[in-house]
């Protein structure tokens, strides 16, 4: 194929064609970026919380009056919830669980001399001390969220602390917790100094998520500590079949309404995990919905571009194309000559778009907390839209081609 | 003249329909995309209190130690008033109205039977907080200073918590039970709901929450009732440092009503004053000069409300109208160039520059016009999937007269913009030259 005449031709076409580069351009640049966006937000929805969701399903319970016993309602309202058929364990938290943004989280150190060093500069920065998230709850939590213990021993009935005034003595912490805190070091049996106490690890669970994100590197500091609940309100965790969860809830709530009256079981608090879940990302979800539909419709309306200016261009050249044709040219060679043309047009707004395309993520960079654009991109955005481009021109391409030669002997 | 250019342009355009409908249909996407953000941004920044805003002020002390460091993390303990601080404030009486508030959450019972127990959220303030902003009564009034002081136990409900809890509205003189103790109902407020609710703490859903009853702030501290919001203590000594009457824990907010530019300096120099005597008492330990007098739209403008996100949609839609007008630029281009034997023809037998320029723009305008219907209608099905977003601010998004009347000026300016360079060209042919080669 010549390229020689091509070029010839579109510098009398200049200006629409040097639109229609950049066009492409702006697509490749915005797309790009776009996609790398998207992919970006998939990564954060699809964080691991490390416990059972789909089998988990909580129920909020707030009481009418703060006088009453709160340790004899939540062990009678357990049984009551644990009686019920389909129930294979129930446990009572605070409020904390995966990702439903209420977050406790203390000083946590490794050792005396780090505590004290983080005291005097009044911040945990610099200092080998985290602030992990603190998950408090009743006697089988672990089971209950379905964790998995890799290291050590659960909580004993002995364990137990009763509210937030004292602080228990042993802990268990997440994997990734235990290697910030006591790196190529075995976590059992160390220390963890928590304002004036100091807490024991008894035991390491495999994954465990913050109710709120903050950065990937710090979402698994998380720490269960033998504390029960002891407020009047209160959530009671169940772990049942995923089939059973609409009746439990259901259910539940009549038995907790059933055992005491004098409170609230707001319907729109009680919910199956993976409700509560995709709360916590829906922002993320419309988002992702959003930038798909963009750069989607920016492929659209560039191919709408490219095809359009195509079919113009064959129109223009209707009679040149019949004189190409009555001179030997093949139908194949009219073929080619547009899908040449428009490949040269697509690829210099590539080249333009892969500039632009670091500009915009730079911008973005500056502006949104966004990391650098990996450099396999552009290769896979050029691909696509030569893709697009072939695709937007085959159709007038091919009319092209079917113009016979004796247009050429006719006079427009 | 223009009804020729009309019929020309009208003609033209039915030649073509297919591309007629396909650059329609980009600056009605682009337009439609571009409005639908528009329209939200518009309305996250909207004045809250149209009329009353320009005189609302809220000042800002900086009563944290010098060796406080503000982690990044969350808001700054500075943006609140601590209780001494807010009581003085109030006190000096400075202003034409002014009130202390924070916000709160509580549990309310209902009056009547076979109504549900409900988390209502308030606001817990002073006297003036009625008058100040200008608070629509539907029965009854607030309460007096005199309450204020003696910390009475009384309470002014908004219309849906009244309905809520007594199945009717008229319930003044009536008892409401809110957490663990007993109001008398001293007035009703008619709906009030300012967006963002501006005097509320920055942690808040500023956009979606509406406060539904109103408690003296006095009964919030002597009762330690729970405060929604940052509440941020600097100490390690228990009463000054969490307690809420405490010097170092901030929690309150202040707003004050100044109606002349007069009244203003005189409040701002107050401030730096006050802060000077506090700093001389060796309570604060910053420069006087930190203490600041934001105006109502210059705080929401500080407090920076509208997430990134929406920007981030914004400027995606904006790039979508943008690659959509390059694209309607060139198929213009093309679509005119085209026409220059038609145009030749015009030329020679006397028509202007001027005049091809003209009918060239007239049809470009007739595309916007017909992109800008159509993006209208896109905006408001953009409008309407904001509505059902979970995010706060959804309720907001509808479009008001000024923003229909922008969808038109955006998509015909657009347009007539992307025909600008096309028509250039096209009436620049030559006509001499173009007659001869047909």
């Amino acid at each position: 194929m010549q390229i020689l005449p091509i070029l010839s031709s579109l510098r009398r076409h200049r200006l629409t064609a040097v639109l229609l580069a950049l066009q492409v351009a702006f697509t490749c640049a915005i797309v790009c970026n776009v996609v790398f966006l998207v992919v970006q937000r998939i990564q954060r929805v699809s964080v691991t919380t490390g416990i059972a969701e789909n089998e988990l399903s909580v129920i909020h319970s707030s009481g009418y009056t703060a006088h009453e016993n709160a340790q004899a309602r939540h062990a009678t309202d357990l049984a009551v919830l644990r009686a019920m058929p389909g129930v294979r364990s129930v446990a009572a938290v605070s409020w904390s669980l995966p990702l439903d943004q209420n977050d406790s989280s203390y000083g946590v150190c490794p050792d005396e001399a780090s505590r004290k060093q983080a005291m005097a500069r009044h911040s945990a920065d610099g200092t080998s001390c985290v602030q992990p998230s603190m998950y408090d709850g009743t006697e089988g939590l672990i089971d209950t969220l379905g964790l998995r213990l890799i290291a050590g021993r659960d909580f004993t009935s002995d364990d137990y602390v009763v509210g937030n005034k004292h602080k228990p003595a042993v802990a268990v912490i997440t994997r990734a917790l235990a290697q910030r805190l006591y790196p190529g070091k075995d976590p059992l049996g160390q220390s963890m100094y928590l304002g004036d106490a100091v807490i024991r690890v008894v035991g390491v669970v495999d994954t465990l998520l913050r109710p709120n994100l903050r950065t990937p590197a710090v979402d698994g500091y998380s720490v269960i500590w033998p504390q029960k609940p002891d407020g009047r309100t209160v959530t009671y965790v169940l772990r049942s079949a995923p089939r059973d969860r609409a009746r439990l809830l259901r259910e539940g709530r009549e038995a907790l309404l059933a055992a005491s009256p004098n409170r609230l079981v707001n319907p729109d608090r009680m919910e199956p995990y993976t409700d509560m879940r995709a709360r916590f990302f829906q922002r993320d979800t419309t988002m992702i919905g959003l930038l798909v539909a963009a750069a989607l419709a920016l492929l659209f309306v560039t191919a709408l571009g490219i095809a359009g200016l195509a079919s113009f261009w064959v129109q223009q050249r209707t009679r040149s194309i019949g004189i190409r044709r009555a001179i030997g040219a093949t139908r194949g060679d009219i073929l080619h000559y547009f899908q040449t043309e428009n490949f040269l047009i697509v690829t210099g707004g590539i080249a333009l778009g892969t500039i632009l395309a670091f500009m915009l993520n730079a911008v973005l960079m500056q502006h949104y907390e966004l990391p650098r654009l990996p450099l396999y991109y552009l290769p896979i955005g050029a691909l696509m839209l030569w893709l697009l481009g072939q695709l937007a021109v085959l159709g007038p391409a091919l009319r092209a081609a079917a113009v016979p030669p004796v247009v050429a002997t006719r006079s427009v | 003249m223009f009804a020729y250019y009309m019929d020309l342009a009208l003609r033209s355009l039915k030649r073509n329909p297919i591309l007629t409908a396909l650059m329609v249909l980009a600056i009605g996407l682009g337009i439609g995309a571009s409005m639908t953000m528009i329209t939200v941004l518009h309305v996250m920044t909207n004045d809250p209190l149209p009329g009353r805003s320009a005189h609302l002020y809220t000042p800002h002390l900086d009563p944290l130690p010098l060796d406080y460091t503000h982690g990044g993390n969350g808001p700054d303990p500075a943006d609140n008033l601590t209780w001494p601080d807010a009581m003085s404030l109030l006190r000096a009486h400075r202003g034409v109205h002014q009130a202390a508030m924070a916000g709160g959450t509580l549990l309310a019972l209902p009056v009547q039977s076979g109504l549900q127990a409900l988390y209502a959220a308030g606001r817990y303030t002073t006297a003036d907080f009625f008058a100040l902003f200008g608070v629509p009564f539907e029965y009854g009034a607030g309460w007096s200073a005199a309450d204020d002081a003696a910390a009475a136990h009384v309470v002014v409900l908004s219309d849906e918590l009244a309905r809520k809890l007594f199945g009717r509205a008229d319930v003044v003189g009536s008892t409401a039970r809110l957490g663990e103790l007993d109001y008398r109902v001293v007035g009703v407020v008619a709906r009030w709901d300012p967006a963002p609710q501006f005097y509320a703490d920055s942690t808040g859903s500023q956009f979606s929450d509406i406060d539904t009853f109103f408690l003296p702030l006095s009964v919030a501290v002597n009762e330690d009732l729970p405060v929604s919001g940052n509440q941020s203590g600097w100490s390690d000594d228990e009463k000054t440092g969490s307690s809420k009457r405490g010097a170092a824990m901030s929690w309150l907010q202040f707003w004050v009503q100044l109606d002349t530019p007069a009244q203003v300096a005189d409040y701002r120099r107050y401030l730096v004053n006050y802060s000077a005597q506090q700093k001389a008492l060796g309570r604060f330990q910053r420069p006087p000069t930190e203490a600041r007098l934001f105006g109502l739209m210059d705080w929401l403008a500080h407090q920076n409300l509208v997430p990134n996100d929406v920007h981030l949609q914004l400027w995606l839609a904006l790039g979508f109208l943008f690659v959509c007008m390059v694209n309607i630029v060139a198929l213009l281009l093309a679509k005119f160039l085209r026409r220059s034997g038609e145009i030749s023809v015009r030329r020679a037998l006397g028509a202007r520059r001027r005049d091809i320029f003209v009918q060239l723009g007239v049809e470009s305008a007739l595309i916007g016009v017909a992109g800008g219907t159509l993006g209208l209608a896109i905006a408001q099905l953009g409008l309407w999937s904001v509505r059902h977003r979970p995010d706060d601010y959804a309720r907001l998004a509808q479009m008001d007269s000024s923003m229909l009347a922008g969808t038109f000026v955006l998509a015909v300016l657009a347009s007539v913009l992307a025909g600008l360079l096309p028509a250039w060209r096209a009436c620049r042919v030559a006509p001499a030259l173009q007659l001869k080669a047909s």
